[in-house]
């Protein structure tokens, strides 16, 4: 009857997003009056998931799951899921995450309800708040199904500490074969990716060309973010389309995002409007951004974001 | 090859999203509705198959009769037939069970469905077509090319992307990359003309019951206003960050 929580991994490394479906999967359980169950694949060190509310880890490791498979990852966890007998199993919003969910659900006859940003308003019937709407709405929604998958919206319920402590279990599922087969991976290195970081720095068309860059650059290296930018600038072939923010590019849910140069689209406030706090650098002081936002400067982006970094370094060195 | 695109009805992006029946219906009233952003650039790929590859394109929506001239728009666009499952769609397992009856009783290879719907973002019909039908199945797919039985897809990670080579029958779950933005088509007058005349089937949904219900929708509190920091007290922004919103 444990909560299942899947647990995500990369090279090895526990992402953040493991902790957040853990702590999430804790509260849940509080409320049913249960325990957490995680699963995780070829991850090196579970016992860190004790201190946020998991009981038990069913451990896999396997060279077959080398390499990220939705189909056979998705029949892991159903296997963890039905040995668990789990009713409810709760899943990040990694990429990876929202591949495998859809299959997860088909295998366990489940509802499945993606973007959930707070514990169940009610477990009897299953209810959950989501987002919906490119972050434009809420939905309330309920999940009619004995076996209930929840996608966790990823930066919204944060993470939540607890002194537990987690005992480990080697799980040995079956793996099934499958016919897709990865060829390359082409992964940009050392850099934070806008999904995983608490801070965006992002710029628009107002930058006026990719040759200026390098101060979005330094600035996200000084806060320890991920950068980002306008549709406009995707088109334009200023930034790789993978750096496109907004409603038909990636979603945000920073704990800060930094605009710099962009107006404001209502398709791009839809986009960036989970991050927690918005600041905006414009020289438009009627730039619609500035009303969707919480700190504004009213500049020009040239002589502003370079004073910024400097200000920031300093800030850093004393901290 | 035999090609189903899912066209998803949605409001438009620039739409101000209002709710109706006391917050529990989307409020439709004076909203322009089009082809699903993700969709489109499949869509947009899949002319490209039929215009290199001799593929036949056919286009279906789960929806009532209300989003017919959004499947219009898509045999405008250039597919060759459309498609529409007549029921509402409630949730996404209950779309996923209609489209996976449309591609078996339609012997489909290759379906191409957007990532997520701009309206609901459930991101979940492409996964559970693939789960419902045993086909292969690329998420977040960027590029796509197919040789014989074989696919190439890319599918955008946390951090790059990936190369996967896979068999056909194949789901697809795209996004922008797949063509860009650029490439997307808008439908000329011949193109309209044409589009009067291709085959819109109507077909009766299997019975199958939501998963999921919708029970009431919300909407952002109002934003307090903006705190403006002068330019030459930046100061005070970085004090503001660190100890009132405390994010760095």
């Amino acid at each position: 009857m444990s909560v299942l929580v899947y647990t995500e991994s990369d090279q090895g490394k526990l992402k953040k997003g493991a902790f957040e479906v853990a702590s999430y999967g804790k509260a849940v359980a509080n409320q049913l009056g249960t325990t957490v169950t995680a699963i995780s694949i070829n991850a090196d060190e579970t016992s860190v998931l004790g201190n946020y509310g998991v009981d038990k880890v069913l451990t896999v490791s396997s060279s077959e799951l080398e390499s990220f498979n939705a189909k056979i990852y998705a029949s892991v966890i159903k296997q963890a899921a039905e040995k668990e007998n789990s009713q409810i199993v709760i899943i990040s919003s990694s990429a990876d995450s929202k591949y495998l969910a859809p299959l997860l659900a088909v295998d366990l006859q489940a509802g499945y309800v993606s973007n959930v940003i707070e514990t169940p308003i009610s477990t009897s019937p299953f209810t959950v708040k989501r987002n919906a709407f490119t972050n434009k709405a809420f939905e309330i929604t309920q999940i009619n199904t004995n076996v209930k998958i929840v996608g966790v919206s990823s930066n919204a319920f944060g993470l939540v500490e607890s002194n537990g402590s987690a005992t480990a279990e080697d799980f040995s599922p079956t793996i099934e074969a499958s016919n897709l087969k990865v060829e390359s991976v082409d992964r940009t290195t050392n850099k934070v990716t806008i999904a995983d970081a608490d801070i965006v720095v992002s710029g628009g068309r107002g930058l006026k060309g990719p040759e200026n860059w390098g101060m979005i650059e330094e600035l996200a290296d000084v806060l320890g973010a991920a950068t980002a930018c306008s549709k406009p600038v995707s088109d334009l072939g200023w930034r790789p389309h993978s750096e496109h923010v907004g409603q038909t590019g990636k979603p945000v849910a920073s704990n800060l995002y930094i605009a710099i140069g962009i107006s404001g689209a209502i398709q791009h406030l839809a986009g960036v409007n989970a991050s927690k706090v918005k600041v905006v650098i414009n020289t438009d002081a009627e730039a619609p951004f500035f009303k969707a936002a919480d700190y504004g400067v009213v500049g020009d982006a040239f002589t502003v974001v370079p004073k910024l970094i400097e200000k920031i370094k300093a800030f850093k060195a004393q901290q | 090859m035999n090609i189903l695109v899912c066209i998803s009805h949605v409001p438009d992006t620039t739409s101000k999203i209002n709710f109706t029946d006391n917050d529990s219906k989307f409020d439709a009233n004076g909203v322009q509705f089009v082809i699903n952003p993700n969709d489109e650039f499949g869509l947009t790929r899949a002319m490209w198959f039929k215009e290199k590859q001799g593929a036949k394109v056919t286009v279906v929506n789960v929806g009532g009769s209300e989003t017919e001239p959004t499947l219009r728009k898509a045999l405008a666009i250039g597919a060759d037939a459309a498609i529409r499952v007549n029921t509402k769609a409630t949730d996404g397992f209950k779309v996923a069970k209609q489209l996976a009856k449309v591609i078996t009783d339609g012997s489909f290879d290759l379906v191409i469905a957007g990532r997520e719907s701009i309206d609901y973002n459930g991101g979940m019909v492409p996964g559970m077509v693939a789960g419902l039908t045993n086909a292969n199945f690329v998420n977040n797919c960027i590029a796509l090319e197919v040789d014989g039985n074989t696919a190439s897809a890319t599918r955008e990670i946390d951090g790059g992307k990936e190369t996967i080579s896979v068999g056909l029958p194949l789901i697809i779950g795209g996004q922008k990359g797949l063509v860009e933005e650029s490439e997307l088509r808008i439908p000329n007058m011949r193109g309209i003309m044409m589009a009067r005349q291709k085959p819109l089937t109507v077909v009766e949904p299997d019975e199958t019951n939501s998963k999921t219900a919708s029970i009431k929708f919300e909407k952002p509190a109002p934003k307090g206003a903006v705190k403006l920091v002068p330019e030459d007290n930046l100061d005070e922004l970085i004090n503001l960050l660190h100890n009132e919103a405390k994010v760095i």
